[in-house]
């Protein structure tokens, strides 16, 4: 049977409005509210259905962080995976740390699929899939919108710019997650309960990736340039009127 | 000496028309010179289009039967390849395509991305949007290592096109994988300008109701020669494909005039428009948050307006 790795990332919830620190130094994120990942809870969601399909046996959702990421792996426990991994690693963790680190899991774990989020809504980099791909020397599927499992192979119907690519590729391979993929299942409480008996075993960062890759330094972090508030007129001729003023229509 | 290689987006055909934003992205590093690298099948037509971008020194062809798609795992060897062969920085545009690409070429050379660039520091030094847009931070890239970016193209203006780069062939010595095999493109059918580099845009949000209602938007944009957009409440309540959707996880567009209808105004929305010239917002609730950052706003039925702004276009 087949078996599936989702990462899944401790973010700011999306709900939630994030502000730089007044002196520039970060985001100011001490006691907001955190969840998963929303693309990453779509790509546990599409592992969880691959399972009950018959066609996985396992789902290990997988997190890089300090223990605090406990509570979103029992997130995932709750919502249906079997087992979780948290390696635990001190401050920041950019992409490609992130591959180096999950490279080592992979190789532990052999998986048959990686499913991933295409991208984090803290940093918003949509790189690590695309890298975790790249070192285990595997296929990508990024963006996907349909994921259908033929024997060894995956055809993933991908949203581009251009519209819906399909490609098909080899297992193992990496497919990171677009919004229309599917939508997470809601946690019942019984599950919680159940989530707390389920192996969540730990691993050291420093132990599976002795030396960090070359990396980016944050030099300063500042507040996006406003755009000011404008006019609100009364009817369309003043809205018309306004817009050929400009010459922005005929 | 710093050289960028800059990445084409082509369909085969048709040069990308962010292959001139990032490579004015590029030209903001100022380095001494600017190759843009065109990776296709019978690709001399695109390549002729690149070489017209001002500042471009060379247009250098990767031609094989490989490149007839554009598959990353398949791309990305060979760009690593070329751009290792004396190379700075290699950029590609921040699009579905160069999101795809770009972090495999920056994995193979084993440095870190930086995504979405939307200002040049310094040559080692970018700014880049995070949290949708919350947030602009300034990062470095580590010294003695190769730069791999994406460019924001709504950051980025069109590079001029009376350029004469020479075009050379280029051939990287380099294995590629066979697993993994493109199969098809469904496009909308649309001869609606594109939505990343329409100079007018037309989006609709989830007060549209249906996508039938859509129909409303659709005329007015012909009306206007505009593209349509749409915001992922519009796409999630299954109204239109989500290759509409504007915003962070959508397009981030910066057309010169902007109609958002029915649309709230989400942070995740806002991200994606923020360049935008004018912001027209047309909303029933006058508290709506787009407000705040449109240019002009009308409070009423949408249902009303459209049609009359409509109307008012064909009087013209």
């Amino acid at each position: 049977m087949r078996k599936i790795l989702v990462t899944l990332k401790r973010v700011v919830d999306s709900n939630v409005r994030v502000r730089v620190k007044p002196d520039g130094s970060g985001m100011a994120v001490e006691g907001l509210k955190m969840s998963v990942n929303p693309f990453d809870e779509i790509a546990l969601e599409e592992a969880l259905r691959m399972r009950e399909r018959g066609e996985a046996g396992e789902v290990l959702a997988v997190t890089i962080g300090g223990d605090e990421c406990q509570q979103q792996l029992r997130t995932g426990l709750a919502m249906g995976a079997d087992r979780a991994l948290l390696v635990r690693c001190e401050g920041e963790v950019q992409p490609l740390a992130a591959a180096g680190i999950l490279l080592e899991v992979i190789r532990r774990e052999e998986p048959d699929i990686v499913i991933m989020g295409k991208q984090a809504i803290d940093d918003d980099c949509n790189q690590t899939g695309q890298m975790v791909a790249t070192l285990w020397g595997r296929p990508q599927a990024t963006f996907a919108s349909e994921v259908k499992l033929n024997g060894d192979t995956a055809r993933v119907i991908r949203e581009v710019d251009a519209g819906l690519e399909t490609l098909e590729v080899q297992l193992p391979a990496v497919i990171t997650t677009d919004l229309r993929l599917n939508e997470p299942r809601y946690i019942k409480l019984p599950d919680i309960m159940k989530a707390r008996s389920k192996p969540l075993e730990t691993l050291s960062a420093d132990d599976l990736v002795p030396a960090a890759p070359p990396a980016l330094t944050a030099l300063s972090y500042e507040p996006p340039a406003q755009r000011q508030k404008g006019v609100v007129v009364d009817d369309v001729p003043a809205l018309m009127g306004m817009l050929r003023e400009r010459g922005l229509v005929s | 000496m710093s050289a960028v290689l800059v990445v084409a987006e082509h369909d085969g055909q048709t040069l990308h028309a962010g292959v001139a934003r990032a490579v004015s992205c590029g030209l903001a590093i100022e380095a001494d010179r600017l190759d843009v690298a065109v990776l296709g099948q019978d690709c001399g037509g695109v390549a002729r289009q690149a070489a017209r971008i001002e500042g471009v020194t060379r247009v250098l062809c990767l031609d094989r039967s490989e490149n007839a798609k554009p598959v990353a795992a398949i791309r990305a060897p060979q760009l690593a390849a070329l751009a290792a062969d004396g190379y700075s920085h290699v950029l590609g545009p921040s699009t579905t395509f160069g999101k795809d690409l770009m972090p495999r070429v920056a994995a193979l050379l084993g440095v870190p991305q930086v995504s979405d660039i939307m200002s040049v520091e310094g040559d080692r030094r970018f700014k880049r949007p995070i949290y949708a847009g919350n947030a602009v931070l300034t990062v470095e890239t580590p010294a003695e290592h190769i730069v791999v970016g994406t460019a924001r193209l709504a950051s980025w203006p069109v590079a001029g096109e009376d350029g004469e780069a020479a075009i050379e062939q280029a051939q990287t010595d380099v294995e590629l994988p066979e697993h993994t095999s493109w199969l098809e493109l469904k496009s909308a059918e649309t001869e609606r300008p594109d939505l990343q580099s329409a100079s007018v845009v037309v989006s609709g949000g989830r007060a549209l109701g249906s996508g039938e209602n859509f129909s409303l938007l659709y005329d007015l944009a012909d009306r206007l020669g505009a593209a349509v957009g749409a915001s992922r409440a519009a796409v999630d309540a299954g109204y239109v494909s989500n290759d509409m959707q504007v915003g962070q996880t959508g397009k981030i567009i910066a057309p010169d005039l902007y109609f958002a209808i029915g649309i709230s105004g989400a942070i995740q929305h806002l991200t994606g428009i923020k360049d935008a010239g004018v912001i027209v917002a047309i909303n029933k609730d006058p508290e709506a948050p787009i407000f705040e950052v449109a240019d002009i706003g009308l409070v009423g039925d949408l249902f009303a307006i459209v049609p009359e702004i409509q109307a008012a276009v064909e009087d013209s």
